[in-house]
């Protein structure tokens, strides 16, 4: 119990004490987690919305499966994209093995099923009444999934911040394609699993409370920057 | 799908030229000697005498000698004679470089049950642990300390098939992991000293048993051989390597203490095998 006030007292004193490698960690952990966030909306998005619209032969098998890979362990991933990145594996020759962008392409790979998943279900019932309107304006494919998304936005951005909530908290995977290099990828989550193994819980679980605080601010400035959950625009 | 991979590739650019500043290097490390705190004080006199960066992957030698054997560092600093001169002779490195060594310690709950304290070896230590069936907590994960422990039970006449669970307690995890572990159910572990030292969730674990030279742990630098990966960075290994080995460099290893106790014997020899 003690390690717990200590571990938010001392993360209070890091915090204030503005220290220059927590300060790079913290960036790192947003610069990472955010690309993933972005590149995985624009990839799982559309993918959502053209399953929803879209009626073909293996469509319910398609959406099936989509939905188990939500639940992608990050440690498998996390090895598959070692062994791709890896110099004896077929893209070694790109030299990204223990890079942030390794650890982008893992969390891209972790978030755009969950992301294209929450998508898809919001658009389908989008698309039940929007259906008859779309169809009867002669709208073309593209312009239906266009239309969904953006009347959708409410929905989807909650899509976009389950896989931010995901990605921020995730460690399996960036520690084995990330390596956790002091300055280059340490970040929030593979610092934390480090100091807990020093013994030092107390530090660890004040990494811990400001990787939560960081969740929350960023989801608070998404809300606010969004203009969603106020009065006037509910 | 074009835009994500021109974003994706833009980004790589990106974050590939910001690291190609510096001269820098990769090097695999066992948990161990960064635990002991001696590559935070190395480091940095690397950076100032060589103006290069060495990017410390923290891993177990197993995993080391994996990512050595893939070409994905440039050279690695483990323990473990027996698989570091596996991976010379399957052409993976080209040599290899002895260091400096530590000892490993056998830790245990302060009331010690099995009785280890004062033990004239470490294999009698084990042994009586054995006997007892008292927990122990082992690494499990096939590093350079599992290794090794697992050789003192085969010496002190265990079947290795046979560790029971009901004592034996196979962590599969780091030398941090596992010593949170042994803290927790108040087990016998055996532990390299520096991360014993610097172990910071000791609870009612105490040092019981170390000196003996069974307990001996040597480093060995073995930088990945070019002939197998030509992209790795030999000039800047050798470097490395000859620094290691410099005079200066060797006091400073020897100087290096945490809480008045030295940890690392350097041993470098000018001759390599």
């Amino acid at each position: 119990m003690n390690d717990i006030v200590e571990g938010m007292l001392s993360a209070f004193r890091l915090i204030f004490s503005l220290d220059r490698d927590l300060f790079e960690i913290i960036l790192l952990s947003l610069q990472v987690t955010l690309t993933a966030v972005i590149i995985a909306s624009i990839i799982g998005m559309p993918m959502g919305a053209w399953l929803a619209v879209n009626r073909f032969k293996f469509r319910r098998f398609t959406i099936a499966i989509l939905n188990a890979l939500m639940g992608l362990p990050p440690v498998v991933v996390g090895l598959i994209v070692y062994i791709m990145l890896s110099r004896s594996g077929p893209f070694g020759v790109l030299n990204l093995l223990f890079t942030p962008t390794a650890m982008v392409i893992a969390q891209v790979i972790i978030i755009t099923p969950l992301i294209a998943s929450i998508s898809h279900q919001a658009i389908r019932d989008l698309w039940a009444d929007y259906h008859d309107l779309l169809i009867s304006l002669n709208t073309t494919k593209r312009q239906r999934i266009l239309t969904l998304i953006k009347d959708a936005r409410r929905s989807l951005l909650t899509g976009s911040l389950a896989g931010f909530g995901r990605a921020i908290g995730e460690v399996g995977a960036i520690m084995i394609v990330g390596g956790n290099i002091d300055h280059l990828t340490r970040v929030l989550t593979t610092a934390i699993a480090l100091e807990t193994g020093k013994g030092e819980f107390a530090f660890a679980l004040a990494l811990g409370f400001i990787l939560i605080a960081l969740a929350i601010i960023v989801n608070l400035a998404i809300h606010t920057i969004s203009k969603t959950e106020r009065a006037s625009n509910w | 799908m074009t835009l994500t991979m021109r974003i994706l590739s833009t980004l790589s650019i990106v974050l590939i030229a910001s690291q190609a500043n510096a001269a820098e290097m990769k090097l695999a490390v066992t948990t161990s000697f960064n635990n002991s705190g001696l590559s935070d004080i190395l480091l940095p006199e690397i950076k100032k005498d060589l103006g290069l960066d060495v990017q410390m992957l923290v891993v177990g030698t197993g995993q080391a000698l994996k990512l050595g054997r893939a070409g994905d560092v440039d050279a690695i600093l483990v323990h473990s004679k027996k698989a570091e001169e596996e991976f010379i002779s399957q052409g993976y490195g080209t040599h290899r470089r002895e260091i400096m060594y530590n000892d490993f310690v056998i830790i245990g709950p302060s009331s010690d049950p099995a009785k280890i304290l004062g033990s004239n070896t470490v294999i009698s230590a084990f042994e009586k642990i054995a006997t007892k069936q008292h927990l122990f907590v082992s690494r499990g994960d096939d590093s350079g300390t599992h290794r090794k422990e697992l050789s003192l039970w085969k010496a002190a006449n265990q079947d290795l098939e046979k560790l029971d669970a009901s004592w034996y307690r196979a962590a599969g995890a780091g030398m941090g992991a596992t010593l949170n572990t042994a803290s927790g159910i108040n087990a016998y572990i055996m532990s390299d000293r520096a991360s014993w030292l610097k172990f910071g969730n000791k609870g009612d674990l105490k040092l019981l048993f170390s000196g003996d030279p069974a307990l001996f742990n040597q480093y060995a630098y073995l930088p990945v051989n070019p002939q197998k990966h030509s992209h790795v960075k030999i000039k800047l290994a050798e470097k490395l390597e000859a620094w290691l080995i410099s005079e200066k460099t060797q006091k400073l290893i020897g100087k290096y203490t945490i809480n008045g106790e030295v940890l690392f014997t350097p041993n470098a020899k000018t001759k390599v095998n």
